[in-house]
């Protein structure tokens, strides 16, 4: 199995970690991506406010082992031959690109199922945490939203 | 000698990022009793949900703590 696990400034190449991940090993059928960007508003009730930028922090050292307990996770419930998990930190602007989800295995429904429950119960145990900047020089820790946790929650149920 | 971390909103609510504390409490719980008794910042901050880790896994107020562990508290994620 192969993983890419990787908490990180820069930016990625979503073209170039699809080849990486699937290179050399030709019992891969299908590969699945989520690609999350920065969204340019956070609507938080009735009230939609615009986001300039915003500042991801994370628990350097746990997040890693975060993110390996849930791609753990995530090889126990599915047949996969790889998978990477990016997410970026520090300072991002709209529109750019903040977290990759890639999974791999010999058919689709492994591929979508393991990367949709990565991504759900990365959204509730990861320790990364949102700062968003406001046009008016104003910013604002992100709330947690209580959808997140039902998805979370709603993977954990299937095993029950 | 314990470790203790806080992030994101709570550090700002307690205004520390990082302490030592020389004498480790039993358990988080019990750390957290001690912290929220020193003044409305940090019962405040306390108060509300805080997650926890112990060494960098994630714990609860039962969890028990040892000389040399690491303890981080925080908000609930919103990552991704």
């Amino acid at each position: 199995m192969k993983r890419r696990i990787s908490v990180q400034v820069e930016a990625f190449d979503i073209a170039a970690e699809t080849t990486r991940l699937a290179q050399g090993d030709t019992a891969i059928g299908a590969v699945a991506s989520f690609l999350g960007l920065v969204r340019d508003d956070n609507t938080v009730g009735e009230e939609r406010s615009a986001v300039a930028t915003m500042t991801l922090e994370h628990y350097p050292g746990m997040t890693e082992k975060a993110l390996e307990l849930i791609v753990d996770a995530a090889l126990a419930r599915w047949p996969l031959q790889a998978v990477t998990v990016i997410h970026r930190v520090g300072p991002l602007a709209a529109g750019e690109p903040i977290v990759l989800v890639l999974t791999a295995s010999a058919h689709r429904k492994a591929a979508f199922a393991s990367c949709e429950y990565i991504m759900d119960i990365l959204k509730t145990e990861a320790p990364f945490w949102k700062k968003e900047h406001l046009p008016d020089g104003g910013e604002r820790w992100v709330d947690a939203r209580e959808s997140d946790g039902e998805a979370a929650a709603r993977w954990l149920k299937r095993d029950s | 000698m314990i470790r203790v971390l806080y992030f994101a909103r709570l550090r700002d609510q307690v205004g520390l990022a990082s302490e030592e504390i020389d004498e480790a409490p039993a358990t988080v719980g019990d750390l957290i009793e001690c912290l929220s008794a020193r003044g409305s910042d940090w019962s405040d901050a306390f108060s509300g949900t805080v997650l926890m880790a112990v060494n960098q896994e994630m714990a609860d107020r039962a969890t028990a703590i040892a000389d040399g562990d690491e303890v981080g508290f925080f908000p609930p994620v919103t990552g991704g």
